[in-house]
């Protein structure tokens, strides 16, 4: 009994350490607030320069989100391996003894902060450009979205990360790899975003049901990952 | 018929593309099997 | 080097026998699928194309579980062997085959039938991310690395499309309840057929199988080679390809 309550506490102690570490590599390198960011932007721009109406980016701004969100994680996942393949870090991690779960866990939540920060930005944007429309509910359930699709979308490429890293042409894989993974994320996500949004008139409620789809997805590729991560690292 | 083109395009795609595919492992294993000598294949 | 150039590197007695089975197989296929088999009530001709159509993506089908369990047989301690990640590599590859097959003549008989090449039904997108998915698989196979890295790699990885292939098709099957008419794929397969047509279906199952276990065990063979090749090293190679040179 106090054998498994240590094993986890040992889990969590270093998924905290890993987390910590790789959000302060982010406030030092700045790589998600001066690239990821600007570039989701401009494709925020660019997609209105595409579709060219104010009509139809109304309609299509929930999907526009996720999808700019979608484009986004692929850098941010990449480069969060590219920090740990630079010299062997992650080899050297491994032979540390850390429990391979606290690893995965430890960055997945590093990747989730990152991406609830660049969800954020990009509603806040969908709000200015595509005049997108929040309600006090819709805020409700578009914050329940947003952190049960991050944390999905940051289980997988967590997972597939550390499945690619270290591999030459990761950065060409990793999307052919990851996107097709995501896709109830960006279908769930983007119903649910549409009912916060209002978006033809969509109410509120009805997005409720696509959280569950990104709950039971984020949960089942959250366990996956923590089990199945090991396997990958170990050489 | 105007679908016969589309009838006869599926099979030869079926087909021709399984001859393809075919003659690619032929090749790749012949290339292969240049250093292999025969003793060393576990099938034969 | 002798000086004898086999030219049959992975063949067998066995995989020779099979192979003019299944080449005669293809043959009556053909001959039953275009000429003999009647023309369907409400499909018409276009019916002669699911004869090849199906079986492809029955055995596409198939290839890909073939592909989780000898990827599970590699990951099982007991089991751990080289020729599972082969196999799984082999089907894989033969599953992609026949998939991108059937999506071509899939789109050729929904254009007749239907008037369109694509709709966006459940079955249909599931099918088409089940082969972006093992496209994937057999890149992650050319990584490169040891052959147990690569086969450790793919077996998550194949382990990993268990997981995801169900969460799409559910999810894309509630994106499509809610937001599409009725699909509609399922249009004319409850149709009573008449026995030859299912004739024609069953021997094109059969043919399909026989040409699936042939390709699987010669390019299961021919993986062996390759990785043989990389074991023996480049010197050998070098050496080898030198001597062909001055010879």
């Amino acid at each position: 009994m106090s054998e498994t309550r240590r094993a986890f506490a040992s889990v969590r102690a270093t998924a905290r350490l890993i987390a910590v570490k790789d959000l302060r590599i982010e406030r030092r390198g700045r790589v998600l607030t001066n690239q990821v960011l600007p570039f989701a932007l401009i494709v925020m721009v660019m997609f209105a320069f595409a579709l060219d109406s104010d009509a139809v980016l109304e309609r299509v701004a929930p999907g526009l989100v996720w999808l700019a969100t979608l484009f986004s994680t692929l850098f941010v996942i990449a480069r969060s391996f590219a920090v740990e393949s630079a010299d062997g870090a992650l080899d050297q991690l491994r032979t540390t003894g850390a429990p391979s779960a606290g690893i995965f866990l430890g960055k997945a939540l590093a990747l989730m902060i990152q991406l609830l920060a660049l969800v954020a930005v990009l509603v806040l944007a969908a709000v200015v450009l595509y005049r997108a429309d929040i309600s006090w509910q819709g805020g409700v359930l578009l914050v329940t979205t947003a952190v049960a699709a991050t944390c999905g979308l940051a289980a997988v490429g967590t997972l597939y990360g550390g499945l690619s890293a270290g591999a030459k042409g990761r950065e060409t894989l990793l999307p052919l790899l990851v996107l097709p993974v995501v896709a109830p994320v960006l279908i769930g996500a983007t119903r649910a975003t549409e009912s916060a949004f209002g978006t033809n008139g969509i109410a509120v409620g009805e997005g409720w049901p696509w959280l569950v789809l990104l709950v039971v997805f984020a949960v089942l590729f959250s366990v996956t990952g923590a089990i199945a991560f090991g396997s990958l690292l170990d050489e | 018929m105007e679908d016969l083109g589309f009838i006869l395009g599926s099979y030869i795609v079926t087909f021709g593309s399984i001859l393809l595919y075919v003659a690619s492992v032929v090749r790749r294993s012949r290339r292969a099997g240049r250093d292999i000598p025969r003793e060393e294949r576990p099938w034969t | 080097m002798t000086a004898t150039r086999d030219r049959n590197v992975t063949g067998t007695p066995f995989t020779r026998g099979l192979g003019v089975v299944t080449l005669l197989g293809i043959a009556l296929l053909v001959i039953l699928g275009l000429f003999v088999s009647p023309a369907d009530v409400t499909q018409g001709e276009s019916v002669r194309i699911m004869y090849a159509h199906v079986p492809g993506a029955w055995l596409a089908y198939l290839a890909f579980i073939v592909t989780g369990i000898s990827s599970a047989a590699y990951l099982w301690k007991r089991t751990r062997s080289l020729t599972w990640d082969r196999i799984a590599g082999a089907s894989a590859e033969v599953g992609v085959l026949f998939m991108g097959i059937s999506l071509v003549t899939g789109s050729l008989w929904g254009r007749i039938t239907w008037g369109t090449f694509w709709t966006w039904d459940a079955r249909l997108t599931t099918t088409a991310f089940l082969f972006v998915t093992y496209v994937g698989y057999l890149a992650v196979r050319g990584l490169g690395g040891s052959h147990h890295q690569r086969a450790r790699r793919s077996a998550v990885l194949a382990l990993l499309a268990v997981l995801e292939i169900p969460l799409v098709h559910f999810s894309v099957q509630l994106w499509n309840t809610l937001h599409q008419e009725a699909s509609v794929a399922g249009r004319g397969t409850d149709v009573t057929m008449d026995g030859l047509m299912l004739f024609s279906l069953f021997l094109g199952v059969i043919v399909f199988t026989l040409m699936y276990v042939w390709l699987v065990l010669h390019r299961q063979r021919a993986l062996a080679l390759q990785d043989m090749v990389d074991d023996t090293g480049l010197d050998a190679a070098l050496a080898a390809r030198r001597a062909e040179a001055v010879a």
